[in-house]
């Protein structure tokens, strides 16, 4: 009967924790694949430990470039959106203008629009324009989508934002520009932050439009796409586990400094 | 003109109501605008006047040797619906078999954060987002892996006689998980679920708990609290949940050509296809555009009924 009345009480606990395990468990796959010794060129079915794979990463042909090129397209991205957004997000929250039902319904509509809508259709106009697919076109898409989640972070933060700081910081005779880069700035840059990290994830990860996009060039994500049709190299989880730890460690550690901060401010 | 510290009287005067957010300055009329301008200006460049030149592209007619001209062929709309309704069908069921799954599935797990977790819950939500920074595609291989036919779970399966069940639901077809339906509907179940689990998180959140204990004082048992004050109280991050999961659940093509078959090909296999490999741009075109029309209409019907006879 206790243990009964215990299940009970904790049922939600269990089916959360079973949601966590589904979440989690094809990440446990990709690390304990980094290890395997495929036989085949396919590594879907474990084979032999063995480190191979870990010693040289970069030992399958054109992958190490897909991801350089990922990264370099991502942080291209993340830099255009993040200026961009953050010029929207300040002229949404701290001025009055006409239009500014349809600027915020142009700055929903690419969040609400299923991804290969915007995909064939930014392929639609550069085929028109007769533009040359590749690396250029990836990062005007990249931009694109990214946008109005930057404008969505800062927005909140912009909002939530005490205006009688920078009326405080005018009272002690700074001027616009010294108020906006010694107060303004520092309190919004959690949530300009915020949609940095996001604009870098969404670019780096994103497959559907940059396949529609990219012509012959190839990003990560579009090599992954590749080999699933050629053979899956090891190499493949190598990056897939890096790229983990290297997430979650960066919150940890994120989370530390903060309680740190915390602790020193009490 | 004004200066800056003329416009604060507010902050000045000890005994004033607390100040109203700032009017914007006169001598900076044109500031918003040419803040928004770049922004903006790349939104109607990339994403507006492209969904126009699809309009076109959708009544062009031609090959691609002698060139696509607008033609008013209404008909390849009629053409793309008859031709490939059962790939609209199956997008729609999947993507809605998956949303409901996910809302199933990740709303133990965002009651369990908000309110079970104590000082374990920073940790479970950096889970919870933590995968998001591996690959999509490589995490989707990854159930090739554990679907694989013969693998420790399609056998537990099995043996559970669970398999039966579902190949008399027809998603799946006898011992096999991969390449049918369902392998597809848990994939996308899986593509999205941080997408439902965050918003259902932040409006539970928001929940102040002593709502609860007043439920309970009131002799409410806990099932009756559930039902009458936390799932209503958390409908908003139910529909923006079910919302962010299933538009792009529907236009998705890539979980069901990695973990499906050519028996479960979706809307976005289609335009895929027609766009990258057949090269019929205004069937493609015509096909998106059915995509997002059904989608918008969806979702405004949608937003609608959820907002008339849940919300308020």
């Amino acid at each position: 009967m206790a243990v009964l009345r215990w299940l009970r009480r904790n049922l939600v606990v269990i089916a959360g924790l079973c949601t966590l395990a589904y979440l989690l468990l094809p990440n446990v796959v990709v690390t304990v694949f980094s290890f395997n010794k495929p036989k085949g060129r396919f590594n879907y079915s474990w084979q032999e430990f063995s480190t191979d794979a870990w010693r040289d990463p970069c030992g399958v042909a054109d992958m190490c470039g897909s991801l350089s090129l990922s990264l370099q397209i991502a942080a291209w991205a993340t830099i255009g959106a993040t200026v961009l957004g953050t010029m929207i997000a300040f002229a949404l929250v701290r001025y009055r203008f006409r239009a500014r039902g349809a600027i915020n319904s142009l700055i929903f509509l690419p969040m609400a629009m299923p991804e290969v809508v915007m995909a064939a259709s930014l392929l639609t106009l550069f085929l028109n324009m007769g533009a040359q697919l590749g690396f250029w076109t990836v990062l005007i898409a990249h931009i694109m989508f990214c946008l109005s989640f930057v404008v969505t972070a800062v927005k909140a933060r912009v909002m939530s934002m005490d205006p009688r700081l920078e009326q405080a910081a005018q009272d002690l005779y700074a001027g616009p520009v010294q108020t906006f880069l010694r107060v303004t700035l520092p309190i919004a840059a959690p949530g300009i932050a915020a949609g940095a990290l996001l604009a870098f994830a969404l670019s780096f990860d994103d497959f559907i439009i940059t396949n529609f996009n990219a012509g012959s060039t190839v990003t990560f994500p579009m090599f992954v796409w590749g080999s699933a049709q050629r053979g899956t190299p090891v190499q493949i989880n190598v990056i897939g586990t890096a790229m983990f730890l290297v997430a979650v460690l960066l919150v940890l550690a994120g989370m530390l400094a903060g309680k740190r901060r915390n602790k020193q401010s009490r | 003109m004004t200066t800056p510290l003329a416009e604060a009287p507010p902050a000045k005067d000890p005994e004033g109501p607390a100040p109203a957010p700032r009017k914007p300055r006169r001598r900076g009329r044109l500031v918003p605008y040419w803040l928004l301008l770049p922004g903006i200006l790349w939104l109607i460049v990339f994403f507006a006047l492209p969904l126009v030149y699809q309009a076109s592209t959708s009544v062009q007619t031609g090959s691609l040797e002698e060139g696509f001209k607008v033609t008013w062929h209404f008909a390849t709309y009629w053409d793309a619906a008859t031709d490939y309704w059962p790939q609209f069908l199956r997008s729609v069921l999947y993507a809605g078999s998956a949303t409901v799954l996910c809302l199933l599935l990740g709303y133990p797990l965002a009651y369990l954060i908000a309110f079970r977790a104590g000082r374990w819950r920073n940790v479970i939500l950096v889970l919870v987002i933590a995968p998001f920074f591996t690959s999509f595609l490589i995490r989707t291989l990854a159930w090739k892996t554990i679907l694989a036919d013969g693998g420790p779970l399609v056998g537990a399966l099995n043996s559970l006689h669970v398999l039966d069940v579902t190949s008399w639901l027809g998603v799946t077809d006898g011992d096999r998980v991969l390449a049918t339906p369902l392998a597809v509907i848990c994939g996308l179940t899986y593509n999205f679920l941080p997408f439902m689990i965050l918003p259902l998180y932040t409006s539970l959140e928001r929940i102040d708990g002593r709502l609860h204990e007043a439920a309970g004082d009131l002799y409410a048992k806990p099932s009756t609290t559930f039902r009458k004050v936390t799932f209503p109280l958390s409908m908003p991050g139910v529909v923006s949940g079910t919302l962010l999961t299933f538009i792009p659940a529907a236009g998705d093509y890539v979980n069901a050509d990695l973990l499906g078959s050519t028996d479960t090909r979706m809307v976005g296999n289609v335009i895929q296809t027609q766009f990258l490999r057949v090269l019929d741009y205004p069937t493609a075109a015509a096909l998106s555009f059915i995509l997002m029309a059904a989608i918008l209409l969806m979702v405004t019907f949608y937003i609608r009924k959820s907002g008339t006879e849940d919300l308020v």
